[in-house]
């Protein structure tokens, strides 16, 4: 009989549940950005309800990791697993509400607005997507060198994001009664670069559980 | 960090820091009978320090203390080889008494075991054994010792009392007062709480902790969070070998070998 196998199948599933917990931050960024694409109110009402699960699930990845903390004393590994679990749910929380914001951002902006979204979002989307699958490969593996991965990919998303924000603040020179709507672009651009700084923390957590000392993918 | 060397391929030959070491112990090996108790032990046991003493029943732990006090020998088919050496003397020289180990080294084992005589006899007894019997003396070695142990203010009103009146947790304070009695540099404790109620166990770590100023401390323990709480550095014993000695924060949050981690975190033992 393998000892303490109660406890080992908690951390089985509690891991288990992170991941599903990633997975729902994924779905939403993507519902949020094509919201924002497609001017879809309904979509974005949709993911504005739906930040409530992910803020529900959180908190029940949180208690499960405290009483499981209180009640099998863990230590070394078994601990760092725990605690890392509180944060890294803690950053996917964060990235649910950056899809919020976008979701937000998109009503804000309305039906009709006169701005064409910079098709360079998708990309900044595309890469925080690849980096949440890495994120989840190094969680369900505890594999240090996929979370290695991440610092490169998150330089990527930073210059992104600035060339992207020099060419919204050009826009708004030349067409300056835009300029309510660019703002609106320019924060969920700023969304999306916050979202993926979320995903290296997780991939922090990864080489802090693995190696025992903490590393600055940032 | 303590340093970790090896001595040959396959020994258990660590060794923590070298200066201020009040036990050196090298390839020491230890036979019952045909049975190998402890495999090439090199450790050396800091002093003024808390050592703890971890692994699964078996592992050698409770033989290796009392190798340390030369309790062991008294055990038939015993035999040994490597050296013990005791503030830089080896324990086991035909010209080492034994008698002025015993009264260095005191020693406190898991059933708390009291003398069946009041509560001051119980702790001038080594003492009279070494031939103070001026009252006035006694008196004042029964006070301080008792204060030592943490109990003095629980017992001052009946010192002539049975010891055997006192709780489980108060006679195994009274325990550690009869071996502060004889002014001992080393205490060793072999599952000191294992026997003891919550709150008499937080008594006996907090006394441990307090005695380390004057006294260097070896326990032996199964319960690893007392390990964790209590010491300054831990040994992680199995089969006979020292697998891992090192800072205790270290063995606790990090610990270099597989089989340290896989028994700190429950997965045997």
């Amino acid at each position: 009989m393998v000892a303490r196998e109660q406890f080992q199948l908690d951390l089985k599933d509690m891991k288990e549940e992170i991941i599903q917990l990633a997975k729902y931050t994924e779905a939403a960024l993507v519902s949020a950005v094509d919201a924002l694409y497609n001017q879809d109110m309904a979509l974005a009402e949709q993911i504005i309800e739906k930040d409530k699960d992910i803020d529900k699930k959180e908190l029940d990845i949180n208690n499960k990791a405290i009483l499981l903390i209180a009640k099998q004393q863990p230590v070394a590994k078994d601990l760092r697993r725990l605690i890392i679990a509180l944060k890294i749910t803690t950053d996917l929380e964060r990235m649910g509400d950056h899809a919020k914001n976008i979701a937000n951002a998109t009503i804000e902006l309305g039906e009709h607005h006169l701005l064409t979204v910079h098709p360079a979002v998708r990309d900044m989307r595309d890469i925080a997507i690849e980096m949440v699958k890495v994120a989840v490969n190094a969680i369900r593996y505890e594999d240090i060198s996929v979370a290695g991965k991440l610092s490169g990919m998150d330089d990527s998303m930073d210059n992104l994001y600035e060339t992207i924000i020099r060419e919204m603040l050009e826009e708004t020179a030349t067409n300056p009664e835009k300029v309510q709507y660019v703002m609106q672009m320019a924060f969920s651009a700023r969304y999306i670069e916050r979202f993926a700084d979320h995903i290296t923390n997780i991939g922090e957590n990864i080489l802090f559980l693995v190696k025992g000392e903490s590393y600055n993918l940032n | 960090m303590l340093t970790v060397e090896r001595n040959r391929p396959m020994a258990s030959s660590i060794s923590p820091i070298k200066d201020n070491s009040i036990y050196t112990v090298r390839n020491f090996n230890l036979w019952y009978g045909a049975d190998h108790a402890l495999n090439d032990i090199c450790m050396d046991i800091p002093t003024n320090k808390v050592t703890a003493i971890i692994g699964p029943s078996g592992c050698g732990k409770s033989t290796y203390i009392k190798a340390l006090n030369r309790m062991v020998e008294l055990v038939p088919s015993v035999k040994m080889t490597g050296s013990i050496d005791y503030n830089g003397q080896n324990i086991f020289n035909p010209k080492f008494k034994v008698e002025e180990l015993r009264t260095s080294v005191g020693m406190v084992f898991q059933k708390p075991n009291p003398f069946p005589k009041s509560i001051y006899e119980n702790v001038v007894y080594g003492p009279k054994i070494h031939g103070i019997k001026k009252k006035q003396i006694l008196d004042e070695v029964v006070e301080k010792s008792l204060k030592g142990a943490a109990l003095w203010d629980e017992v001052k009103d009946r010192l002539h009392e049975n010891a055997f009146g006192l709780s489980g947790g108060q006679q195994q304070r009274l325990c550690i007062a009869r071996c502060l009695a004889i002014e001992p540099d080393v205490i060793l404790m072999d599952e000191p709480t294992s026997a003891l109620d919550p709150i008499s166990t937080l008594k006996v770590e907090e006394l441990v902790q307090s005695l380390k100023k004057e006294y260097s401390i070896v326990i032996v323990t199964h319960n690893m969070q007392q390990a964790a709480r209590i010491s300054d550095n831990t040994a992680f014993f199995l089969n006979g070998e020292v697998i891992e000695y090192n800072k205790t924060d270290q063995i606790f949050s990090n610990p270099t070998d597989k089989r340290t981690e896989d028994y700190i975190t429950g997965r045997f033992g």
